[in-house]
């Protein structure tokens, strides 16, 4: 096992009854990394951050965290990390100052210490003129602002994010994830879940989980690289019939109507701009395809696909990412 | 307005009402429970009082007196007393309401006929029992005489530490009881639960905080809270009835406190019953109920079936009760009704016990 990774996980496994939240999942997470979880609602994310913090046991599987055992060490894990529910979870009627010096007090750090930290924060924050404002009345960006930094109070090593950004707008997303690098390149290792496309494209390292699973694991790039499915574009006077005359074509993966173009994932192997451009045209569709470059999306849609039929192509995508990786 | 939105909110509520299954239990559990106690265990008429006799005359009739009282089955004899003594202590420790006095010189009163032939000596800081005397001294001795007659002999009714009979003296001590009953009981359940409900404890257990730090700490506010209570209400019933306290005052808090343990234990223990706020303040409620009408507070537990007056010894209401009236009202110490600190010990001991185990159970 590595012994540098912050997080090693084998066969994770959680179930609730009969339902499988967690199937089997394998992780590794190196340290000072933006680690990103990207799923769709249901995926396992949420639960999956739980089993690492500790604060669930896995029904099966391996966990080691900062090379502490987990679940069984999960005491000694707190200490030293950070975790931000997806729920605002500080007192909504205790002001900034209050819930902060109540963290700080929790983590057992020392009155004087506490006191420049937070001081440190609430400027770091943007949240130094909200010092005596109850948290429950702050809007949604400074809210998130404000569980950042009572989750890195105690300077943890490893810093776990559930869905941070859902409540707030586009520009307190981008701040959030300036503070977020700010952290890493200070040596935090951080696992953030989302699933915003422009967020996960930011991590260094992904997992895309769906159903429980690990479906595509890797640097985005390399993910995108390793895309086992040809991207074009189709510009044509009716993308809407377009659509319809593609729909339940064999090797075509996704199809997504971008303003008035069509993007289509197909498999190389089936279809070229050619033969596409003749399918539209014997439907009655006149159209110019063009190759697209593939982006995460595209990964993402691949990997969570529903049908069984291209379940092969989806573990090629992430045997293919883990491959460039190492 | 239209029938089918009508119709519809109507059926969601029901749908909804179906789901929450404690809310389910409790329509169907609140009025069960209500109609058993006040129909079984609440009775005004009182039965078997516990009492005691100090005969000093030991005649034939004196003994067919006492007899004929037990027989009433109002009291039920549990001392033969040889000394009046003896009374006081017995009275001061609670484990009688009732001792019938018969002087040495009964057989010439009741031949005079001028001063009262028997003495029944009641437990004042009882309203129930005071009821109960009454009814007694409505008992004719007339007919104990047999062939003589025209003579006319009443009993005396003698109230111990209530002796103008005033209902706030009564009342006032067994009401720090329900105050504190309410208050500690619903307030921690509540104030637990919130924090599972809002979220906030999903991010505390991922911090080195204890779930015993954080029941303890949230529970230890209302300690304080309870004592000031029951500081409130000895002191206005103090100036604006004039209810004394004949005990130390010293006592009064121990037993206070130890009440408020138990109740808080209660508290904790349904906070990991419920699922929200309002759950909670349901099942507090539903403890609530028994314990002020089968405590004594507001009917005789002399007068409840067995069954009852043993579901009433769990309660802590029943021993803080006691507790209260006898320190505060017959100057009784905690030595006297140690029986009753013991009670609620265990009772806090069993609750703490049985939540430690779902406190720990509900944060995996």
């Amino acid at each position: 096992m590595n012994a540098e990774a912050a997080i090693q996980a084998r066969g994770l496994t959680r179930r609730f009854g009969d339902l499988v939240a967690v199937d089997n999942v394998d992780l590794t997470v190196a340290r000072s990394q933006v680690y990103g979880f990207l799923g769709p609602n249901g995926s396992g994310k949420s639960t999956t951050i739980r089993m690492l913090c500790g604060l669930l046991s896995p029904s099966a599987g391996d966990i080691q965290v900062l090379g502490l055992q987990i679940p069984q060490q999960a005491e000694q894990l707190k200490r030293r990390i950070g975790y931000m529910t997806q729920k605002f979870s500080l007192y909504e009627d205790l002001t900034v100052l209050e819930n902060l010096e109540f963290l700080a007090a929790v983590q057992d750090i020392p009155r004087a210490q506490a006191r420049t930290r937070i001081d440190d924060l609430l400027t770091r924050y943007w949240l130094n003129d909200r010092r005596k404002q109850l948290a429950g009345t702050m809007s949604g960006g400074q809210k998130q602002r404000l569980a950042l930094a009572g989750a890195v109070l105690h300077q943890p090593e490893l810093l776990f994010l559930d869905e941070p950004t859902s409540a707030v707008d586009p520009q307190s997303r981008r701040e959030f994830w300036d503070s977020l690098f700010e952290l890493a390149d200070a040596g935090t290792t951080i696992l953030v879940s989302t699933h915003y496309m422009d967020e996960a494209e930011r991590c260094h390292r992904l997992a895309i989980l769906d159903q429980g699973r690990l479906v595509a694991d890797g640097a985005p790039r390399e993910l995108c690289a390793a895309l086992p499915y040809v991207v074009w574009l189709v510009d044509c006077a009716a993308p809407r019939r377009a659509q319809r005359a593609l729909q339940q074509q064999a090797g075509i993966v996704a199809l997504a109507q971008i303003g008035a173009e069509l993007r289509v994932l197909a498999a190389s192997t089936a279809w070229d701009s050619d033969s596409l451009a003749q399918h539209l045209r014997a439907a009655g569709v006149d159209a110019q395809v063009r190759r697209g470059e593939p982006n995460l999306e595209d990964v993402f849609v691949a990997a969570t696909r529903k049908p069984a039929s291209v379940a092969a192509g989806t573990s090629a995508t992430g045997a293919g990412a883990t491959g460039a990786a190492a | 307005m239209s029938l089918r939105r009508l119709f519809s909110i109507v059926l969601k509520e029901l749908r909804q009402l179906r789901r929450d299954r404690l809310t389910f239990a409790m329509i169907v559990g609140i009025p069960t429970m209500q109609l058993l106690l006040f129909g079984f265990a609440i009775n005004l008429d009182i039965r078997h009082l516990d009492a005691a006799v100090l005969d000093q005359a030991n005649t034939a009739r004196s003994r067919e007196l006492v007899a004929e009282l037990a027989a009433s089955q109002v009291i039920t004899l549990r001392h033969a007393l040889s000394a009046p003594q003896q009374l006081d202590d017995l009275m001061r420790e609670g484990r009688v309401g009732v001792v019938i006095v018969i002087p040495a010189d009964f057989e010439n009163r009741l031949e005079r006929g001028d001063r009262p032939a028997v003495q029944l000596v009641v437990d004042g800081s009882d309203q129930v029992v005071q009821q109960a005397a009454r009814q007694l001294a409505a008992y004719p001795l007339a007919r104990l005489r047999g062939s003589e007659t025209g003579l006319i002999a009443g009993m005396e009714v003698v109230n111990f530490y209530n002796p103008e009979r005033r209902a706030p003296v009564n009342t006032v001590p067994g009401l720090v009881g329900v105050i504190l009953t309410m208050t500690m009981v619903m307030f921690t359940a509540m104030a637990l639960v919130r924090e599972r409900e809002r979220g906030n404890l999903e991010m505390l257990i991922a911090t080195p905080v204890s779930p015993w730090e954080l029941t303890l700490g949230k529970v230890l506010p209302f300690v304080g809270i309870g004592l000031v209570q029951v500081t409130l209400v000895l002191a206005l019933g103090k100036l604006i009835f004039d209810v004394p306290v004949r005990g130390s005052l010293l006592e009064i808090y121990l037993a206070a406190l130890l009440f408020i343990i138990a109740s808080l234990a209660l508290g904790v223990f349904l906070s990991t019953l419920a699922r929200s706020q309002f759950q909670a303040m349901q099942l507090a409620f539903f403890t609530f109920l028994p314990q002020i009408l089968l405590s004594g507070f507001m009917f005789p537990y002399a007068g409840m079936p067995r069954a009852a007056q043993w579901l009433a010894e769990i309660l802590p209401m029943t021993h803080f009760l006691r507790l209260i009236r006898g320190i505060a009202l017959r100057g009784a110490t905690l030595a006297d009704l140690w029986i009753e600190m013991v009670a609620l010990a265990v009772f806090s001991a069993v609750m703490l016990g049985i939540a430690v185990t779902r406190v720990s159970k509900r944060l995996d």
